[in-house]
C-alpha cells in the first residue's frame, strides 16, 4: 500500500478545493490506471460488473497486438526481400520496429496530449477511448509515412473528427479512419502508388511494391502472390492489415469476451462474399474476376470490417442495425474496389460512409418498433371497443 | 385440424414465459429455509419516502398515543388514500429534513397492542367500492401500486388487468414461496379480494416447474415463469402477457402483500407482518425473520450473526433495486429481503486489467470467472471503475427482456423528450427493470435513477 500513499500525497493539491483542482483529470488519468478507484456505488444497483471501459478498450489492444507484431515483422521481411539480401527474422524484427515504434510513440503522444487538454478544458475524466485509436492510427498507415504527417493525421482526427462532436461518444466518424482519410486526401502521394508500401521502397529503384488491389486496378492480371501468402500476410500494404491470419485471431478475441460485435464483422463478410461473388459472375474488369474468397483476405477488409467497423460509437447501434450495417459495409467495400480504380482500397471509404448512413439505420429499425407499438396500442382500442 | 393444433398450442404457450435475455448473479449469503420470529420491536418506523411522490399530511403529533390501525397520515394530493399504524403505542418523533420535509415517523410500540378493529363481512358478499373503501382506510391501498411510473395506484381508476409476481430471481432474494408458507389461506383470500377491483384477469406469475399451491387456487390467470433475472420483475412479465398502451393502467402488488390484504379481509384487523430475507455474505446466518413492516433493523442484525462493527451497507431491498440504510435505521414498507454487503471503499492495484482479478465476475468473458459458472460471489460495493461516457453498444440489450431499446430510452429520458420517452416505452419500464444495467454497464451509469427521473417527469407532464 507504499505506493498508494505516495500517490495520494501527489494527488493532494489537486484535490478538492486545492490549488490545482482543475489539472485533476489528468492526474486522476494516471492514478486509475495503478489502481482502480475506491468509489462505490451510490444510486441504484449496489454491486456491479468487473467491467469498465478500460478493461473493454485494453481488450481490443490485445487483439490488436497480433496483427500489430505481425505488421512490424512484415514490414522488416518486406524491406529486406527487395534487397536480394540474406536476413533473419530478427533483423527483420528490428528494421520493423525501428520504423513503427516510434509512429506509435508520435501517435499517442500527440493524441493523448489533446485528449487530456479537453479533459481538463471539459472537466471531465480522461476517456480511454484512444488508447484504442491511438494504435489503430499508425497500424492502418503506410509504413514511409512521415512522422509529422501521422502527428498532423492524429491531431485532425481527434480534433475536427472527435473533440469537435463533443468527445468520446459522440463521434460519428471512426477516428483512425478519419485520420486515415486526412492522410489520403491531404498527402496523396505518401497515400498511395507503388512505392509507398513496402519499406524505403522509393529509395531503392526498379522494385515494385505494389499491393494486390493496385496491381487489380491497374489491369495486371497476374498476380505474384497465392492465397496462402495473401492469407499469412507476407505481402506488402498498410503496416498490420496484411495477415488476415492475425485479424481473424483478434476477431477470436473479441467475439469470444463478448467486446467487439461478431454481428458486424459477420455481417460484412456476408455482404463482401456475395457482392464479391456476384462480380465473379459478372466478370468484366481485373478485380471483378479476383475471385470473392480473395477479396476477404487482401487489402484492409479483414482488418477494417474486425477492427474498425465494429467501433461501437460510430457504427448502427441497435441489434438489426449492427446486421444492415455490416452487410452494407461489405458490399460498399467490394464496390469501390471494383468501380473506383482510384481507390483500389475501398474498406476505408465503404466504412466512413457507412459510419454516417449508420444513425439513418438505427432511425429506421427504432421506428419499426414504435410503430408495433402504437399498432398494439390500437388493436387494444378496438378490443375495448 | 392443423390450425385448431397450432391455436391450441398458442393458448397453452401463452402462459408460459422464458427469459433469456437476463443474468443471474450467483452471490454468497442466500437465505436458507429456516424462518424464525424476531423478537417485537420496541420501536418502529413509517418512512414518507417509501411511497414515491406522495407528500403526506400527518393527522397525528409527537406524544400521541396510536392503535394498530390507525391513521398517521394521509395523501396530501389524494386524503383517501391513507397511512396506517402497524404498532399500537406513542409516536416517539417525527424527523424532519431539509423544508421540514417528513423524513420518518417513529412509534414506541407498547406490548399489549391496541387494535383498530374493521367491520367485516363475507368477502363474496362485497362490491367494488366496499371493497375500495376497506383498502383505503385500513391502511393497505399503499401495498397496490400501477403501473406506468410504478406509484401508488389511484382508487379513481379501473386497472384493465391486476398482476402479482411469485417468482423471486433477484440474487440472494427472499423466496417467496417460503415467505407465503403459513399464510395461504390469507393470501387466497386476498386474491379473492383482488378479483373484484378488475374485470380483466388478475394475473399470477410462478416459477416453472415448481409445485405451488398457487397452482391450485381458482379464477385467477396464472403463468409459469422461466430462464435469468429479471424473469422474477412483474414489469417484464406485463410486458410479455399483457403489455401496458399509453393511458392504460395495471396494477401490481407484492404477493406476501396480497396476504395482508386476506387477513384484513378475514379478520379485520390491519397486521402489516413481515417474513423478511437477511442475505449476503457478510451474514453469518442468513434466514428468514417473521417481523412488521417498519420495524427497527437491530432487532434482527445481531441475532443474523451480522457483526456491527464491519464496514458494511445495510439494504432494504435486493442487491439490484434496494436503498441503503442504516444500521441504527429500519426496514421499509414494501421490501421483503435485507441484504447486507461489505462495502467496497478499497483501492485495486491494477485491478482493471483483464483476466487478473477473478474475484469479481463479469458478462464479458475478461476474467476467468466464466470457468466457474456455479461459482459464488463474495462481492462488495465498489463501481469497479468510474463513470464514463456511454460508448460500448449492445451490453444492455443483453440483460434487458423487452421489445423496448433502453439505450435510447434512457437517452431520452436524460434529455427530457416526452413524446420519443412514450413511442419508446416509457409506460412498460420501472426503474427495477433497468437494474441490470446498472450491473453491467462498462460505461458505468446510473440506469435506474435516469429512469425514474424521467418516469417522475411524465407523471408530472401527462399524469
Amino acid at each position: 500500500m507504499n505506493i498508494r500513499k505516495i500517490l495520494d500525497t501527489v494527488k493532494k493539491p489537486f484535490g478538492k478545493g486545492e490549488k490545482f483542482e482543475k489539472y485533476a483529470p489528468a492526474v486522476n488519468a494516471f492514478d486509475t490506471f495503478l489502481f482502480v478507484p475506491n468509489h462505490t456505488t451510490k444510486h441504484g444497483a449496489h454491486i456491479r460488473d468487473a467491467v469498465d471501459l478500460k478493461r473493454t478498450m485494453i481488450t481490443v489492444i490485445l487483439a490488436l497486438l497480433p496483427a500489430l507484431f505481425y505488421g512490424i515483422y512484415n514490414t522488416g521481411f518486406q524491406y529486406y526481400s527487395q534487397l536480394d539480401t540474406s536476413f533473419t527474422t530478427i533483423d527483420a524484427i528490428i528494421h520493423g520496429s525501428i520504423k513503427i515504434v516510434p509512429m506509435i510513440a508520435v501517435s499517442y503522444i500527440v493524441g493523448l496530449a489533446i485528449e487530456f487538454a479537453f479533459a481538463i478544458y471539459r472537466g471531465h475524466e480522461v476517456n480511454e477511448g484512444y488508447l484504442v485509436t491511438g494504435l489503430l492510427i499508425p497500424m492502418i498507415m503506410p509504413v514511409d509515412i512521415p512522422l509529422w504527417m501521422v502527428g498532423l493525421s492524429v491531431a485532425f482526427a481527434v480534433l475536427i473528427g472527435k473533440e469537435a462532436f463533443g468527445g468520446t461518444g459522440m463521434n460519428i466518424l471512426n477516428p483512425a479512419l478519419t485520420a486515415r482519410a486526412f492522410a489520403f486526401f491531404a498527402y496523396p502521394t505518401y497515400m498511395s502508388g507503388n512505392k509507398v508500401w513496402v519499406s524505403e521502397a522509393s529509395n531503392i529503384d526498379g522494385v515494385s511494391g505494389e499491393t494486390i488491389l493496385g496491381m487489380l486496378a491497374s489491369g495486371e492480371s497476374t498476380i505474384p502472390y497465392d492465397v496462402s501468402q495473401m492469407f499469412y500476410g507476407a505481402i506488402p500494404g498498410s503496416i498490420a492489415e496484411t495477415s488476415t491470419l492475425m485479424v481473424v485471431i483478434g476477431a477470436f478475441i473479441l467475439i469470444f469476451t463478448g467486446v467487439g460485435s461478431w454481428r458486424i464483422m459477420l455481417g460484412s463478410v456476408i455482404g463482401a462474399a456475395v457482392t464479391g461473388l456476384l462480380f465473379n459472375l459478372w466478370g468484366a474488369n481485373e478485380l471483378m474476376n479476383f475471385s470473392w474468397f480473395n477479396h476477404l483476405i487482401v487489402g484492409g477488409f479483414a482488418f477494417g470490417v474486425v477492427f474498425m467497423a465494429t467501433d461501437p460509437v460510430s457504427a448502427a447501434q441497435t441489434t438489426k442495425g449492427k446486421w444492415i450495417y455490416g452487410i452494407l459495409v461489405g458490399l460498399f467495400c467490394i464496390l469501390i474496389r471494383v468501380f473506383n480504380p482510384a481507390y483500389p482500397e475501398g474498406v476505408m471509404l465503404a466504412i466512413l460512409l457507412m459510419n454516417v448512413f449508420a444513425p439513418t439505420i438505427d432511425h429506421y429499425v427504432i421506428e419499426s418498433n414504435i410503430k408495433k407499438r402504437l399498432n398494439r396500442k390500437l388493436n387494444s382500442n378496438l378490443n375495448v371497443a | 385440424m392443423i390450425n385448431l393444433r397450432s391455436i391450441l398450442q398458442q393458448i397453452i404457450m401463452s402462459n408460459d414465459i422464458q427469459i433469456k435475455n437476463g443474468l443471474t448473479i450467483n452471490l454468497k449469503g442466500a437465505p436458507e429455509n429456516i424462518v424464525k420470529k424476531a423478537s417485537f420491536p420496541k420501536s418502529v418506523s413509517i418512512n414518507p419516502l417509501n411511497f414515491h411522490l406522495i407528500t403526506p399530511k400527518l393527522v397525528v403529533k409527537v406524544g400521541d398515543k396510536v392503535k394498530m390501525g390507525d391513521v398517521v397520515f394521509y395523501s396530501k394530493k389524494n386524503p383517501e388514500i391513507k397511512f396506517c399504524s402497524p404498532v399500537s403505542g406513542t409516536i416517539s418523533d417525527i424527523v424532519r429534513g431539509a423544508k421540514r420535509k417528513i423524513l420518518e415517523i417513529l412509534i414506541d410500540s407498547d406490548n399489549n397492542q391496541n387494535i383498530k378493529k374493521h367491520k367485516i363481512s363475507k368477502i363474496d358478499s362485497y362490491l367494488r367500492n366496499d371493497v375500495l373503501d376497506l383498502l383505503l382506510n385500513s391502511g393497505c391501498w399503499p401495498f397496490i401500486k400501477q403501473r406506468p411510473y410504478d406509484i401508488i395506484a389511484n382508487p379513481n381508476d379501473t386497472p384493465k388487468s391486476i398482476f402479482i409476481s411469485a417468482v423471486s430471481s433477484a440474487p440472494i432474494a427472499a423466496d417467496i414461496e417460503i415467505i407465503l408458507n403459513d399464510q395461504k389461506e390469507e393470501f387466497k383470500a386476498g386474491l379473492n379480494v383482488l378479483n373484484k377491483l378488475t374485470d380483466g384477469d388478475l394475473n399470477v406469475c410462478i416459477e416453472k416447474n415448481h409445485n405451488s399451491f398457487i397452482q391450485e387456487i381458482d379464477n385467477i390467470s396464472i403463468h409459469n415463469v422461466s430462464g435469468l433475472h429479471p424473469a422474477g420483475n412483474v414489469g417484464v412479465q406485463i410486458h410479455h402477457i399483457d403489455p401496458v398502451n399509453s393511458g392504460e393502467k395495471v396494477w401490481i402488488l407484492g404477493a406476501e402483500d396480497v396476504a395482508i390484504i386476506g387477513k384484513l379481509f378475514l379478520t379485520g384487523i390491519y397486521e402489516p407482518t413481515r417474513t423478511i430475507a437477511v442475505s449476503g455474505p457478510p451474514v453469518k446466518y442468513p434466514q428468514y425473520y417473521k417481523t412488521i413492516v417498519g420495524s427497527k433493523l437491530s432487532n434482527i442484525i445481531s441475532d443474523a450473526g451480522i457483526s456491527a462493527n464491519d464496514n458494511l451497507r445495510f439494504i432494504n431491498g435486493d442487491v439490484l433495486t434496494g436503498y441503503s440504510v442504516d444500521k441504527d435505521s429500519y426496514l421499509g414498507f414494501y421490501n421483503n429481503t435485507l441484504s447486507v454487503l461489505r462495502e467496497g471503499n478499497h483501492y485495486r492495484m491494477f485491478g482493471w486489467i483483464p483476466f487478473i482479478n477473478n474475484k469479481v465476475p463479469s458478462i464479458y468473458k475478461t476474467s476467468f470467472s466464466w470457468l466457474f459458472s456455479n461459482k459464488k460471489y463474495d462481492l462488495d460495493t465498489n463501481l469497479n471503475g468510474e463513470e464514463r461516457a456511454l460508448v460500448v453498444t449492445g451490453e444492455m440489450e443483453d440483460v434487458f427482456p423487452m421489445d423496448i431499446f433502453p439505450m435510447q430510452l434512457l437517452k431520452e429520458c436524460m434529455s427530457g423528450n416526452i413524446e420519443k420517452m412514450e413511442n419508446l416505452g416509457i409506460y412498460e419500464v420501472a426503474p427495477e427493470d433497468f437494474a441490470l444495467i446498472d450491473y453491467s454497464s462498462s460505461s458505468k451509469i446510473e440506469a435506474q435513477k435516469i429512469i425514474r427521473e424521467g418516469l417522475d417527469l411524465m407523471v408530472s407532464e401527462v399524469g
